[in-house]
Formats: C-alpha cells, structure tokens, sequence
C-alpha cells in the first residue's frame, strides 16, 4: 500500500519535509493576488451582509431608522444654503452658486467618509478578524460600500437640489454614472490603502482631520474653480489641478450644471479622471493584500 | 496498521508567536513625557510586545482529538489562533491542512442585530454561499435554543444573556465542515442540556472529518472528549501524551 510506505519512512522527518509531504500548507501564508482576488469574489455576499448589516446597526437605535440616509444630505445642504444663500447672498460672478457649492460638498464628502471608514476598517474590527477566517479585504470593502450606498442616495438629493435652483434636465445628466463609477473605484481603492496604513501606523487617525481639511480647501469646493487661475500660473497650477477630488467634483459640475466654468476641458478631466481611478484603485487593492497576514497582529 | 497510515493535519515547528498590545496610559501619558521619550527614542511603552508562545513543536494527526490545558495566560488560546492562521507566526512555522477554523466564545457578532441576521452573516463570513445559509439558518438557531424561551432569534443580540450568546456562536460555528476545529473554551458556557448536545456534535464534527483542538477548563470536557492532551504552561509545552497522564501531571501541578 503506497499510504503505508509513505507513514513508514516518515519517522525522523524534519516538521518541514513531513509538512510538504503531506502537502500541508503554512498557515499564514500570502496567496497570490489572482487568488485573493477570486476569494474576495466568492466572499462578495458576506461584504453585502456586512455593510447592509453595518448600516442597521448604525441607525437602528434612531427613531427613524434609514429616513437619515436621505435626511442627512438635504440637512446638509440645508445648512450651506442657509449661510451662502440667505446670510451672504450668493456668489458675485457665480451663477447657481448653491448647486455649485452642493455638488463639490456632496462629492468630497463621499471620499472624507471612505477614508475616514476605511482607517477603522481593520482597527475596529480586530475581535472578528482574529476570530474568523475570510479575506481581510472585505471589511474596508464593505465599508466603502456603506459609503457609495449613501451616495448614490445623496447624488438624487443633489439632483432635487439642482432642479429647485432652477437647472434644466440635460442629456449631460447622464454623465453622472461614469463619474460616480469612476470615484467609487478611486475611494476603494483609497479606503484599501487608510486601512493598512490606519492598521500600522494608528497616530494617523488623529492626523486625519487635518489632512482632509487641506484638501477641502484645496479641491475648489467652497469657491470657484477660478480663483486658482487668478493666483497660479503654469506648472503649479497643473499640479494643483490634477487633485483628483478637484477632478471628481468638476466632472459632477459639468454634469449636473448649465453654466459651470470648469477647470479643464471635459476631456482632460475625463483622462484624469481614469487615470487616477486606475492608479489609485489598483495600487490600495495592491497595498492591502501584501499586509493580508498581518492583520491579526494588531 | 491503523497506527502506519496516521496522516499529519497540523504541525508546529519551533513556533513563535509575539504580538503587539496598543494600551494607552500605562506610563506616564503627560506630553512632556511623550516628548522625552521620542527625543530619547527610548521604546514606546504605549506598545508592548507579549511572547506569548515560546518555541512550541507538535505533530497532530487525523482523527485526533487534542485537549490544550495550561492555567490563565498560558498561551493556549494564542496557539489555536496562530494555528487557524489569525494570528502570524514569528518565528518557526506552522503548517496546517486545508483552512483550521476557530471555534471561539468571542468571536464578535453585531450586537445591535437580531440573532437570526447574525447567523447568516456568521455563516457567510464563514464562506457558505447565501443557499447553504438559507438552508441552515433554521437548524443554527434551532440547534442554539435561543427560542425555547420565546422569540429571541429576532431580538438584538445586546439583550441576550452571556450563556445564550456563547451558545449561539457555537451553534453558527459547529454548523461548517471543518477539516481541523479549534474550539476554545465554547463547551464550558450553556447548561448542563446545551453542553451535551455540543458535545455530541464535537464528536460528530470528529467522526466527519479531521482533527479537534479543544481549549477549556473544565477538566470534564476534555476528558469526555479527548483522548491526547497537551499541556502548555508560559508559553512551553510541559507534557504532551495521553489525556490520563497528561491530566495527573497537570493536576499536581496545579494542586501546589
């Protein structure tokens, strides 16, 4: 019996040599990125449950339950359109200045909430990674998907908003799809990225707000786009340009408004767009699945 | 004859296992005190490392059911999660065949959740697909006997008391296949009815398929169940050999 002679010569086998005989594998081991790739896939119904789960939990003690998801984008624009609207009466040389002023707070804010989810994806959730086996990528998946879930919630709030200040319905609307595709890619991409570098280096959380109030202000969401022109010039002003937020937010005002000065020509926005999708989409999902092993440590 | 075709499951090699604790306010947390220690570039005493597995080498076959026993902190249940691969090795190596699953009183389920959501994401978490979770979800809860005293697979899992939660986590675990089970301390929570029935199915778990790892306390459980026990103490293995021997060691060890 070939078992028999194989259980025979085993004695004074290293634990290595008796492993790889007996095809055992090293626990802790790193698969490769095709098969991480496709066990993510087979796990996409637990990252569903998971967020879907994630978003009851968060509301259920609320009186009214998932109605937030659309209260709090209108609450939101509420409050922009209260002080720039009624306080300080628009914007001189901006027609709409309020669905201007929306878009670019509706848009940056998707990519605020995915980085500031995606930093505790793995932090927040060391009890279920150290008690289960599933692929880590899931969990700063799911949350991002909380976050384009709420969203695509807030894009047909915007669209209410866009329409009460008086915006006709273009067949531009439908650009709105591959935008928001593209910046889903790009925040889970940039989600990946926060939650190995929030899992290694934990000071970055308190880092976080700083960070993402410069780019706030760096991304023409609060002022027009313009006013970069006036003060940059040159290099300096591409680079300032190719800010992929600034991109995202540009390519939804083009979309959703008439009149809107853009900062490029919608085909450079476009090129920049997916160029920073791509690179930024691959390059977290790359960053993360060489951390897969680690993060159990803590 | 039986005992020439034992196939290895797990081997450990001189395994290592150090983890790093994040606590806050252990020293001085003052800034000043910060500030010196990163000007001094003294070690961050906010991250500690504990060497909690010391070089531990086992060879578990198939078929086997292995007690771990060892008294509070002694590394048992870092061991199970290195070996279901939770936690990275540091040094040395250990191999395991197909995926070891970790049966733990504290894996972390949704609290805000009713218990029956809770099971089907324990499940998918576990890689069913959502047909085979549909299928079993009623058995889980069943199995669980959370409902004998009313409805409460669809109240939050906060209201639940500490045995029912524990038993519901057992049930979602123990309802996989699994090639290696490792079970840390589940059997010891429930009552008398509930531990019974978890026994049996540990058993049937056994019977189906591969290798059983079980850390508890209660020194009936593993006797019940195992029949080979190891006995970690710091980090080290004392005794390794039959749940008898292993036992008596271990109990004029902790009689002292």
């Amino acid at each position: 019996m070939p078992e028999t002679a194989v259980a025979e010569t085993d004695a004074g086998l290293s634990p290595k040599e008796l492993a790889r005989r007996h095809g055992l594998s090293a626990s802790g081991r790193l698969p490769s990125l095709p098969d991480y790739t496709r066990q993510l896939w087979e796990y996409r119904h637990f990252i569903r449950a998971h967020s879907s789960a994630k978003m009851t939990s968060a509301l259920g003690n609320t009186k009214l339950g998932a109605v937030w998801q659309v209260l709090t984008p209108i609450i939101n624009a509420a409050v922009y359109y209260v002080i720039f609207g009624l306080v300080l009466g628009g914007h001189e040389e901006m027609p709409n200045f309020i669905a201007y002023l929306c878009i670019g707070v509706f848009v940056f804010q998707f990519t605020q909430s995915v980085v500031q989810t995606g930093t505790n994806a793995i932090t927040g959730n060391l009890g279920l990674i150290r008690a289960l086996h599933f692929p880590r990528a899931s969990l700063p998946l799911s949350a991002s998907l909380v976050e384009i879930r709420n969203f695509v919630v807030a894009v047909f709030v915007l669209m209410g908003i866009v329409l009460i200040t008086g915006e006709p319905i273009t067949v531009e609307w439908l650009i709105v799809v591959p935008a928001l595709i593209l910046q889903s890619f790009f925040n889970v991409g940039l989600g990946l990225f926060m939650a190995r570098y929030g899992s290694k280096v934990r000071d970055v959380k308190q880092l976080i707000p700083f960070i993402m109030r410069f780019w706030l202000y760096g991304s023409a969401v609060l002022y027009p786009v313009t006013k970069f022109q006036d003060l940059l010039s040159g290099w300096q002003l591409q680079v300032v340009e190719a800010n992929p937020l600034l991109v995202y937010i540009e390519l939804m005002r083009h979309a959703l408004l008439k009149e809107a000065t853009l900062a490029n020509s919608p085909a450079v926005l476009w090129i920049e767009a997916v160029v920073w999708t791509v690179v930024v989409g691959i390059g977290g999902f790359v960053y993360f699945w060489r951390g897969e092993k680690g993060y159990g440590r803590g | 004859m039986a005992d020439n075709e034992r196939v290895p499951t797990v081997i450990a090699d001189e395994a290592h296992i150090i983890y790093k604790v994040h606590q806050a306010g252990a020293s001085s947390s003052s800034p000043l005190a910060s500030f010196k220690r990163l000007a001094t570039r003294s070690k961050n005493s906010n991250i500690r490392e504990v060497h909690a597995v010391k070089g531990v080498s086992f060879v578990a076959y198939k078929g086997e059911a292995i007690g771990l026993i060892g008294t509070n902190g002694s590394g048992k249940s870092t061991l199970l999660r290195a070996v279901a691969g939770l936690l990275p090795v540091s040094r040395g190596a250990i191999y395991a065949s197909g995926q070891p699953s970790l049966l733990g009183v504290n894996a972390a389920l949704m609290n805000e959740l009713p218990g029956d959501r809770n099971v089907e994401l324990g499940c998918l978490a576990m890689g069913m697909s959502p047909a085979e979770v549909r299928a079993k979800k009623d058995e889980i809860i069943e199995f669980s006997g959370i409902n004998d005293k009313g409805d409460f697979s669809t109240l939050p899992m906060r209201t639940y008391s500490s045995g029912m939660s524990a038993r519901l986590r057992f049930s979602i675990a123990a309802a996989k296949q699994h090639d290696v089970l490792l079970i840390d301390e589940a059997l010891a929570t429930g009552d008398a009815k509930f531990r019974r029935r978890s026994e049996a199915r540990v058993r049937e778990l056994r019977a189906q398929a591969g290798t059983v790892f079980l850390v508890s306390h209660s020194e009936q459980s593993i006797r019940d169940t195992c029949e080979r026990c190891i006995w970690l103490e710091a980090g080290t293995i004392r005794a390794d050999g039959p749940t008898d021997e292993v036992m008596k060691e271990y109990e004029a060890f902790a009689r002292r």
